[in-house]
């Protein structure tokens, strides 16, 4: 099927101009959109006069919620990856039969609203629901303390909303393990746990990692659990970057903060595809 | 073996199950409760956040709400419009990268890979700062939003019809040619059919993404709605019970489709 020398191109070409166009470029009009006068206005128009200070700025204006978005994150993704560990080693190793259907349950969610599913939450922590009622029962809250505004239902929401892109690299580096290795770590008189620690772990890795940077990276930049979940106290850099961008038209900044926002997260890439290579994680 | 030890190890065989089982349980709550809602009758109150009478109305009459279903029919317009355009350029780049080399192949994979590496937020305002730089932010609506739901989607189908066609055995094409087949009639009569399932789940995965996107879409769509703005508008209100119904219908009608494709391989694979 390798004839013609120039199909690969021909076939590649329209998604690649595609994304050029629409991907690539647009973090050039990023970039340029951070160095803009910040005196700019969307009536008297923007130049671009590189103002680096617009970074400066930025930093010193929102360091709160950028902090908060990459602690919530780190949170969240932490919680996956032992929710979503037990969950993929389950299906991997337990499930049988059933394991392929469980991993198109796995996926279901994603074909309900992600916006009416986290309304669900909402539903489901209000102050006189289910939830709430049986933990003050317990004594785990107190009578008039709450689980909405709180960072605790932002997590929540960010774990729930995040689950399945842990899960499923996750599943597919285990379910790659060969058997015989861990009947082997048994054979040679190793404990179950000490078989786990010692073979099925780190033979996970790559999941772990694809798993930890497609929840993270999301995570990050969400701010629909932060404003459907939260109150204005767990405001995150998503929050922040919308707002300026569509209510208040400051582009200068909010071009300056997504584009710290997307430093981070590159840095964090960068160090991923040196421990893993990209192949692994597509 | 004690007894004891006998339990101890029956919990050990099946507690991972029983909790990966309870992890499952916590993934479909909160779409139980959308399912259970769709039937709230809160026409007496104004509380949202409690189910308070069963009734059929909003099944009955699920465009109640005002624009809901002109942002519902919007969403499906540009989700279908979407889906056909990344599902084609994105199959033909899989076969690109899988069947065929050329310079670029590394580097395209890594640009294919990023798109989903991105956070939305950051891929939403560059595409408006594109959009505004160029003269085009007067004129947000149907068209940029389109081409941004593009532009998401192409990076999904290309890797699920990757993964399909790394599995495929090219014997099979090598065997149809060795029969005189043409290279045309070896692509529809044996490659495709193969390929088939790869691609009707790229497609698939291509309009709920489109349909669900919410953070790209609002920063690029102007004045028009789609369903998940419609949403977003009515949350800070109340939302309407209808919208429960949508998302109930939603979810039924793509697992059956899921679990459709997902039977449908399996038969061919056994046959």
């Amino acid at each position: 099927m390798r004839r013609g020398r120039f199909t690969g191109y021909w076939l590649m070409l329209p998604a690649a101009l595609w994304l050029a166009l629409f991907f690539v470029i647009p973090f050039y009009s990023l970039l340029a959109t951070s160095l803009y006068d910040p005196e700019g206005s969307v009536l008297t128009g923007y130049d671009v006069t590189y103002h680096f200070a617009n970074f400066v700025d930025a930093l010193d204006d929102f360091w709160e919620p950028l902090l908060r978005s990459l602690w919530y994150a780190a949170v969240a993704t932490a919680i996956c990856l032992v929710l979503g560990y037990v969950l993929a080693y389950a299906i991997a190793f337990k499930a049988g039969r059933w394991s392929s259907l469980l991993l198109v349950l796995v996926i279901a969610p994603f074909f309900t609203s992600f916006l009416i599913r986290t309304l669900s939450w909402k539903l489901i922590l209000a102050d006189d629901g289910f939830v709430v009622d049986t933990l003050q029962f317990l004594h785990v809250l107190g009578d008039d303390s709450r689980l909405l505004a709180t960072p605790v239902a932002v997590i929540a929401g960010l774990v729930y909303n995040f689950l399945p892109f842990m899960v499923l690299p996750l599943y597919a580096s285990l379910e790659k393990i060969d058997g015989r290795l861990i009947e082997a770590a048994g054979d040679l008189y190793a404990s179950p746990s000490r078989g786990f620690l010692k073979v099925t772990l780190p033979l996970s890795k790559p999941g772990v990692i694809a798993g930890t940077l497609l929840t993270f990276i999301p995570a990050a930049g969400d701010y629909i659990n932060a404003s459907l979940l939260g109150s204005p106290n767990q405001r995150m850099v998503g929050n922040v970057i919308q707002n300026l961008f569509t209510s208040t038209g400051d582009y200068a900044a909010a071009g300056a903060l997504s584009v710290i926002l997307m430093a981070i997260i590159v840095a964090m890439v960068m160090v991923y595809i040196r421990t893993a290579g990209t192949e692994e994680l597509v | 073996m004690t007894g004891l030890q006998r339990a101890g190890r029956w919990i050990g065989e099946h507690l991972v199950l029983a909790l990966g089982l309870l992890v499952m349980v916590y993934m479909f709550v909160p779409i139980a409760v959308v399912m259970l809602m769709s039937f709230n009758d809160n026409s007496k109150s104004r509380n949202v956040y409690a189910f308070q009478d069963f009734t059929w109305s909003n099944w009955a009459h699920p465009c109640r709400p005002n624009g809901m279903c002109d942002a519902v029919v919007r969403s499906i317009e540009i989700g279908l419009l979407a889906t056909l355009v990344a599902t084609i350029l994105g199959s033909l780049a899989a076969f690109a990268l899988v069947r065929h080399d050329f310079v670029g192949r590394s580097a395209a994979n890594t640009v294919i890979f990023l798109p989903m590496a991105s956070p939305e937020i950051v891929m939403g305002s560059s595409l408006l700062a594109l959009f505004v730089a160029s003269g085009f932010g007067g004129r947000l609506g149907f068209v940029t939003i389109f081409i941004a739901h593009v532009m998401f989607c192409l990076s999904f189908v290309i890797v699920t019809v990757k993964a399909r066609l790394t599995g495929l055995d090219e014997n099979l094409e090598q065997a149809a040619m060795d029969l005189y087949a043409s290279e045309w009639t070896t692509f529809w009569r044996v490659t495709f059919p193969l390929v088939f399932p790869g691609v009707a789940a790229a497609a698939l995965l291509s309009f709920s993404l489109s349909f669900d996107d919410f953070i790209i879409t609002n920063l690029n769509a102007g004045q028009t709605v789609t369903f998940p703005m419609f949403v977003w508008g009515v949350a800070q209100r109340g939302i309407p019970m209808q919208v429960n119904v949508v998302g109930t219908v939603m979810f039924l009608i793509s697992m059956f489709l899921v679990l459709g494709n997902m039977l449908a391989t399996r038969k061919k694979v056994a046959a």
